[in-house]
């Protein structure tokens, strides 16, 4: 965790019963409904002004990343899916990192610890494309902008789902 | 998928207001009607192009843990340990790979202490070393896509 998000953390009232009572509603999805949060306030007892105030506060502090559609990329086209991973020098991985991960077809992008000797890499970059030849494009731009601290990298490809039941909370 | 799909991903991956009437104030955005909208996120999420349509929480933040993890399992064995790891509930995803480190899983727990339990159970259950790789810093979360 970089040095902002400790300090959000830290100034982050904790979630109370009914936040969690809220996530674990809405997890799987906000109700189509015409008023959504009514039909959440009205399945947990509380008022809807509760509900969207609660909503309101779990975004501006970061607990939610944000509302809408969360697209199946793989559905849509995109079936080219590399995890990329580099070894570059810590001393310049947060600024790297950080350009990386402005590029538009990185979807996710991350500093994580190498395990020597066999593992040297320590910042991972997703990529989405339609194409293998477009992904390896892609993977081209990266290693160009990271020019002479690119010490090595390597994509792999998912080459199968062995399990998907997405994060909850219980 | 159509013109008017393609608007709705593009322009719903966030942002969705938190209000009384949240469907009609984004429908009025992309010039359709709150029942239309409601009906096409219905098909849209029936026919899996999405996965779902509402809040994305950040799950460190939720107070547990979460990290991403990898292992090197011999071909023979694939299978078996998969079943193995999966059987965990704390496995969230578990993704096989073209690399030596062929197994890749995130385990998601409700405690952060958790997590070191469950990779030192899936240690002993496979006899097989698990690389663990907890994010150090995030520089980018999005999965934006354009359609």
């Amino acid at each position: 965790m970089n040095n902002s998000d400790t300090e959000t953390h830290k100034t982050t009232r904790p979630l109370d019963s009914d936040d969690r009572r809220i996530i674990q509603a809405t997890q799987a999805g906000l109700p189509l409904t015409p008023r959504p949060y009514h039909t959440i306030a009205e399945q947990l007892g509380l008022s809807a002004d509760e509900v969207m105030a609660r909503f309101q506060r779990m975004l501006a502090n970061g607990i939610i990343r944000r509302i809408g559609a969360v697209p199946n990329h793989y559905a849509l086209g995109y079936r080219a899916n590399g995890m990329t991973v580099w070894d570059v020098p810590d001393e310049q991985i947060d600024e790297l990192g950080r350009c990386v991960g402005q590029l538009d077809f990185v979807s996710h992008c991350y500093h994580r610890p190498r395990h020597l000797p066999e593992w040297p890499y320590n910042l991972f970059a997703m990529v989405h494309g339609r194409t293998q030849s477009q992904v390896e494009a892609q993977i081209q731009q990266i290693a160009d902008l990271l020019g002479e601290y690119n010490q090595g990298h390597r994509t792999l490809y998912s080459t199968r789902i062995l399990k998907k039941t997405g994060l909850r909370i219980r | 998928m159509d013109t008017l799909d393609r608007n709705i991903i593009n322009h719903l991956q966030g942002g969705f207001p938190i209000s009384t009437r949240p469907y009609a104030e984004a429908a009025e955005q992309l010039d359709i009607t709150e029942a239309e909208l409601i009906q096409r996120l219905t098909e849209l999420l029936e026919q899996g192009l999405l996965t779902r349509f509402g809040p994305m929480y950040h799950a460190e933040q939720l107070g547990g843990g979460l990290t991403l993890a990898a292992m090197r399992v011999p071909q023979a064995d694939f299978e078996d340990v998969a079943e193995t790891v999966n059987a965990f509930p704390e496995v969230a995803h578990n993704y096989a790979r073209d690399h030596e480190l062929n197994m890749w899983f995130v385990l998601a727990t409700e405690h952060e202490e958790r997590i070191d339990q469950v990779i030192h159970d899936i240690e002993a259950q496979t006899g097989l070393r698990v690389y663990n790789m907890p994010k150090q810093a995030e520089y980018y979360v999005g999965l934006r896509f354009e359609v």
